[in-house]
């Protein structure tokens, strides 16, 4: 009966007027079993159904000795930023919804405590990203819109051109990052001001703050965007760790990828590789 | 304040015989059902209309979930035992003389005749917004309307408050820590013992019950360990009305001495929090010390260490405070300093 329910939670206030209060539980399943659909689904057509990859053959206009070994990727900072931004995102899922399916613990400090840790490290991305990194490259660009036309195009079977290689990031990782963004914004702006609700050493409580309405409000975004969270962050984890994309998690480790990869996988014409740069371990950089 | 209709909604109405009988009906309508003990708690709930459960296992039947037994170590009661009959039982007089005690200070006899020991430890909270049904934390909605600058939080927790600020009412429960008491819990997957103070949960742990009770748990028996057997006890309950009230903070300990200084101390409190609290941090601090005012006074600001007063009930902090004090020092000896 839970998928026939409703999802959300209602409840009528001291004024007589019906609010709702949270999402229905079930929706953690719904969101879990997603996640894990999703990645079987992929995973069984990567395995049986994929054609194999094909990018338009442009050259560099570089020889492959003058780029690094070891491209740079990573920076140590943004390396930094990922794992903190993973770990507080991780405590965040485990603690608000484990309680939720049985494993009962004291949830709520270590859940705000994670919550202002992923905060302040969003805070520190937006401004490293916005004046440090280079901040487009992360945002999808016109090409990336046309190869994934092109790409899509080939997929059902249609002409089309090949699509060129990526740039520092594919168009899934943009996708994704936005997709992140989004939600991760929400359960943040929600989550803050719904540390009003408890004792924080922050400020004050003070649950009047908003009308019952907008308070409900708040928590069913909050709910929405943690349980949109469970299906992002296990698609996230599943890429993370298939063969073809390890090259990528070691680069978010040890901040580099190798130039074959490189080559293998991105324009050298969109991501342009400093050819003197040194990568992290530049000892160990060929020339 | 809800309205009182006097006329229940409908459900079905289970009563079987045996504790066995009961574990197979209670597995069988785990989602929906109501244990009825004594009705105190129940019959509120029910004439308010604000729980409308399917079906209502009720546990009066059942003979063995009743009296007081003696054991290889100590005594065991029934879960169904009423109060009166664990206040008047000659051996928890003489041995166990803090628990007649607290039980004789629940609400008024007529009460007490029908009240059991195990609906006494498993009562809901008395929250006056949560039993009116609004949709508080503890009700499974997002606020505490008690814990706000207008609220009516008089009654409220003073420790361990978590979003909600609801207390335990049980008298009979801090008495049980103190007696170091085990309570045995027929579950899904077998017989259970835990010990008193792990039976009550916090909101931290779970905002909606004051119990580990799942559904289709049943408590069955309150064992009383012969460790505690005769000591020096001490129950205190302070309530607005003595005639037939909750408390508004209650003390219960149990005292080992050994040539005038205090050997071993179990104490706890009760409707200062959302479970009892038994006061590991007193008991450690006076062991070795003598029975006196001045270790009362010491003990009494350890009690308190950490309580955060609402709006209306930072008279709760002296309270409990010199309630500690007289339940180690004695009252002949206390002072009221504070």
């Amino acid at each position: 009966m839970g998928f026939l329910a409703s999802p959300l939670q209602w409840a009528t206030d001291p004024w007589g007027k019906l609010v709702p209060i949270h999402i229905a539980w079930f929706l953690i399943w719904v969101s879990a079993i997603a996640g894990l659909l999703f990645l079987v689904i992929h995973a069984t057509y990567v395995r049986y159904f994929a054609k194999p990859r094909q990018f338009a053959v442009e050259g560099s206009g570089l020889p492959a000795s003058a780029i690094p070994s070891r491209v740079p990727r990573h920076s140590l900072a943004a390396r930094l930023f990922h794992w903190v931004m993973a770990l507080a995102m991780l405590t965040l899922l485990f603690t608000a919804f484990l309680p939720k399916v049985g494993f009962q613990f004291p949830w709520v400090t270590y859940h705000w405590i994670a919550g202002v840790v992923l905060t302040a490290s969003i805070l520190f991305h937006i401004l490293h990203a916005s004046f440090w990194l280079d901040f487009w490259s992360i945002w999808p660009d016109k090409i990336d819109i046309t190869d994934a036309c092109h790409r899509f195009l080939r997929f059902v079977g249609r002409d089309a051109a090949p699509p060129r290689k990526f740039a520092k990031y594919p168009l899934e990782n943009k996708l994704y990052h936005g997709a992140i963004l989004a939600t991760g914004l929400s359960a943040i702006g929600t989550g803050v001001l719904m540390m009003f609700r408890v004792r924080t050493v922050f400020f004050p409580r003070n649950p009047y703050l908003f009308s019952d309405m907008t308070w409900g409000m708040m928590y069913v975004l909050h709910g929405l965007a943690g349980v949109g969270l469970i299906a992002m962050v296990t698609v996230h984890i599943y890429f993370a760790i298939r063969p073809e994309k390890i090259p990528i998690t070691k680069s978010m480790i040890f901040g580099w990828m190798s130039r074959d990869f490189y080559l293998e996988e991105h324009d050298p014409h969109r991501w342009m590789v400093d050819s003197t740069a040194a990568s992290p371990h530049s000892a160990q950089t060929e020339a | 304040m809800a309205v009182i209709r006097d006329v229940m909604p409908a459900f079905e109405l289970l009563q079987p015989s045996s504790v066995d009988e009961a574990h197979r009906v209670l597995q069988q309508h785990a989602g929906g059902v109501w244990v009825l003990a004594g009705g105190l708690d129940t019959f509120d709930w029910l004439k308010d209309r604000i729980k409308r459960p399917q079906t209502v296992v009720d546990l009066s039947g059942i003979e063995e979930l009743r009296g007081i037994r003696s054991t290889s170590d100590g005594v065991e009661i029934g879960a169904m035992t009423t109060l009166t009959e664990v206040m008047q039982h000659p051996v928890i007089q003489q041995q166990y003389s803090l628990l007649s005690e607290a039980a004789s200070v629940v609400a008024s006899p007529q009460i007490r005749n029908q009240a059991t020991i195990g609906g006494n430890v498993s009562q809901d909270a008395r929250c006056w917004y949560y039993r009116a049904g609004w949709p508080c934390y503890r009700a499974g909605g997002n606020i505490c309307y008690a814990d706000t600058p207008e609220g009516r939080n008089r009654e409220h927790a003073i420790l361990h408050a978590d979003r909600c600020v609801a207390v335990n009412p049980s008298d009979t429960a801090p008495a049980l820590i103190a007696l170091e008491a085990k309570f045995v819990i027929r579950t899904r997957q077998g017989e259970r013992v835990v010990n008193a103070e792990d039976y009550f949960i916090g909101p931290d742990i779970d905002i909606t019950r004051l119990h580990i009770l799942e559904a289709g748990d049943l408590l069955t028996s309150i064992q009383l360990p012969s460790r505690w057997a005769g000591a020096k006890f001490y129950f205190e309950k302070v309530r607005d009305r003595n005639v037939w009230d909750f408390p508004l903070l209650n003390v219960a300990s149990a005292l080992l001495l050994a040539e005038g200084k205090i050997e071993r101390l179990r104490i706890a409190v009760n409707a200062a929090a959302a479970r009892p609290l038994r006061l590991t941090a007193v008991e450690n601090a006076v062991r070795g010390m003598p029975a006196n005012a001045a270790t009362g006074e010491m003990a009494g600001k350890v009690a308190v260490k950490g309580a955060v007063p609402l709006q209306f009930n930072a008279y709760k902090i002296p309270l409990m405070r010199n309630l500690v004090k007289r339940a180690i020092g004695g009252v002949e000896e206390a002072k009221w300093a504070s």
